[in-house]
């Protein structure tokens, strides 16, 4: 391999060339424009394959700048793989700081959750987005989808609901239920649990999402009003844990991870980790606050 | 009844559809006296053309022609499911029939597709999803028009299936698993799920065996008596037309070749192809 000796720095600052980092930054603008409107984008080649993460990543190093702290997390956790690889990637390409701090982040790539910890104006929020047309499950062709989008015709998504409801008693969407963005467009939140979802509404912080495998970004802008799909009689509800409790801090008002012993026993844990360590070090924790969970916490006063 | 001229409910004028691409003669070249609805000189295909006709209220008009004649192509054009190539159509309910219900956008369209009319067609797959129970078919439908109550809109379901006589308990089975006359009668319900003022049927019980044909029939007559709904019947089958429709249009190669009171055009039939019709009807 014929070595580049030409430039001190052997790829641009965050990897992507410029030019293709303005291409992203004008679609971001235009998603941000259009609440929950899929925007079409280039979907560059990275050094990981589409549907790894790129749609986020591609978000990621567009929009991060020197002083930027750098957050990422996998279903919650800081450890996993695919959240420290790429922790360690953005880092090389950019020589941000990175943390653990969910408070001290001003930017945050999440696989398939929100932090527990309320998010502020400082922050952007960033989505690896694996499907992000909401209508997929009901309608195959995407110039149908579009065109139903265009128009406002969510019938089909809302029979989906009733039919599950009539099937199952409830509405089965485990992750990913299809939210209405500004009252106007029906939206794929990336499949994070229905416990976040409320967490989107009204936030302080900029969303961001990326789908790099199907080439589409949309976003949340801040204080943007964002409703699950739910019937008059027939109502959205978050996951229910006030059985369990988290083994570690006994605290049940997060969202609960599954384990199981090595002696066979199931145990529940706070899934976000920073989170976890912050309760189990006693730090000071201002969690989200949301109707379902403000509800929650009167009910155990 | 009265009818005069200003209490139309539908009135549609110089419907055409063409497919292909006409030149000025086209229209001057096709129709029942050429024989063919196939222009010479561009090879463009009349489906259907210059078809006038007023529709009352609560009345049935039927459409007769041999397969071909373009009668089904009109019920698809009025209910938007093809893009007419020429005229208007203009419907009483929908600001007071001042628009062309033809030129509006989709999304008006889709508003008076699921407040003032209804369609079932003669194969059930094409009204029905049949991923979706026939009491989400029906749900569908209600949607559609704003009804936001999972309740409500199951009250109103078995009501409307127990109306069209399918068994309430299967309300939440696919319509896969129904008969046929079953599949149809569930296609009927849901299209007068919000009790539209137009209804169009169109070859509705082709396909069905006979005793299910009389009762398909049975019900349309009922709904139409009850509720008094305006019909518009597409058929090949003149016993039908007999036995539903107030007035009929006959249709060949595209364009109306007569039309007129119904027994009367059974009784008397002028144009040699409605003579034609009427003598090879068993």
């Amino acid at each position: 391999m014929v070595e580049n000796k030409k430039y001190v720095n052997k790829y641009n600052f965050a990897f992507i060339d410029e030019a293709t980092k303005k291409e992203i930054r004008r679609k971001l603008l235009k998603a941000v424009a259009i609440p929950g409107y899929q925007v079409p984008y280039s979907s560059p080649e990275m050094p990981i394959s589409r549907g790894w993460g790129t749609g986020g990543l591609h978000v990621t190093l567009a929009v991060i700048g020197k002083a930027d702290v750098f957050k990422i997390i996998d279903q919650g956790s800081d450890a996993s793989v695919n959240a420290c690889n790429l922790r360690e990637f953005v880092h090389m390409m950019t020589n941000c700081k990175t943390t653990y701090d969910t408070t001290e982040a001003t930017l945050i790539q999440t696989r398939h959750r929100i932090v527990e910890e309320e998010l502020n104006e400082n922050q952007i929020y960033i989505y690896q987005v694996p499907q992000p047309e909401p209508l997929r499950s009901v309608e195959r062709y995407e110039n149908k989808t579009r065109q139903m989008h265009g128009e406002a015709d969510y019938a089909k998504m809302w029979v989906s609901l009733y039919e599950s409801f009539v099937r199952h008693g409830d509405i089965m969407f485990g992750a990913g239920y299809p939210v209405k963005v500004n009252d106007r467009y029906v939206m794929a939140p990336s499949p994070i649990p229905k416990w976040d979802i409320p967490n989107i509404n009204d936030s302080k912080a900029l969303h961001l999402f990326g789908a790099g495998r199907e080439k589409r970004l949309y976003a949340v802008p801040p204080y943007t009003k964002v409703e699950p799909l739910e019937f008059e009689d027939v109502k959205f509800h978050p996951e229910d844990f006030s059985s369990y409790e988290c083994f570690k801090t006994g605290y049940n008002k997060a969202y609960l991870d599954e384990l199981y012993f090595d002696d066979g026993s199931k145990h529940y844990v706070i899934n976000d980790s920073n989170f976890l360590d912050k309760m189990v070090g006693h730090a000071p924790l201002n969690q989200h606050s949301n109707k379902y969970l403000d509800k929650l916490k009167h009910e155990q006063e | 009844m009265s009818r005069n001229d200003d209490n139309w409910l539908l009135r549609v004028r110089n419907l055409t559809k063409i497919y292909g691409e006409p030149n000025d003669k086209t229209l001057s070249l096709t129709g029942p006296l050429f024989n063919s609805n196939i222009c010479p000189e561009t090879d463009s295909i009349v489906a259907c053309a210059e078809i006038d006709f007023d529709l009352y209220p609560g009345e049935v008009l039927g459409i007769v022609g041999e397969s071909g004649s373009g009668k089904s192509t009109v019920v698809k054009l009025l209910y938007f499911d093809m893009e007419k190539t020429l005229g208007g159509a203009w419907l009483r309910p929908y600001t007071n029939g001042l628009s062309n219900i033809l030129e509006e956008s989709n999304q008006k369209k889709r508003f008076i597709r699921n407040n003032l009319m209804g369609m079932v067609y003669q194969n059930p797959r094409d009204g029905l999803n049949f991923r979706f129970s026939s009491g989400g078919n029906i749900a569908e439908k209600l949607i559609m028009a704003g009804q936001m109550h999972v309740g409500d809109i199951r009250a109103r379901a078995s009501d409307l299936l127990n109306k069209t006589e399918v068994p309430v308990q299967r309300m939440d089975d696919r319509p896969s698993s129904f008969s046929g006359g079953m599949q149809q009668r569930v296609q009927i319900s849901k299209a007068i799920a919000n009790n539209p003022p137009l209804l169009f049927l169109d070859e509705v019980t082709t396909g069905l065996d006979v005793s299910v044909q009389a009762r398909v029939l049975d019900l349309i007559r009922e709904l139409q008596q009850d509720l008094g709904i305006a019909m518009i019947v597409v058929s090949h089958d003149l016993s039908v037309i007999r036995m539903l429709t107030d007035r009929t249009l006959v249709m060949k190669d595209g364009r109306i070749v007569e039309s007129g009171l119904t027994d009367q055009i059974l009784q008397d039939p002028q144009h040699a192809y409605s003579q034609l019709l009427v003598s090879s009807l068993l």
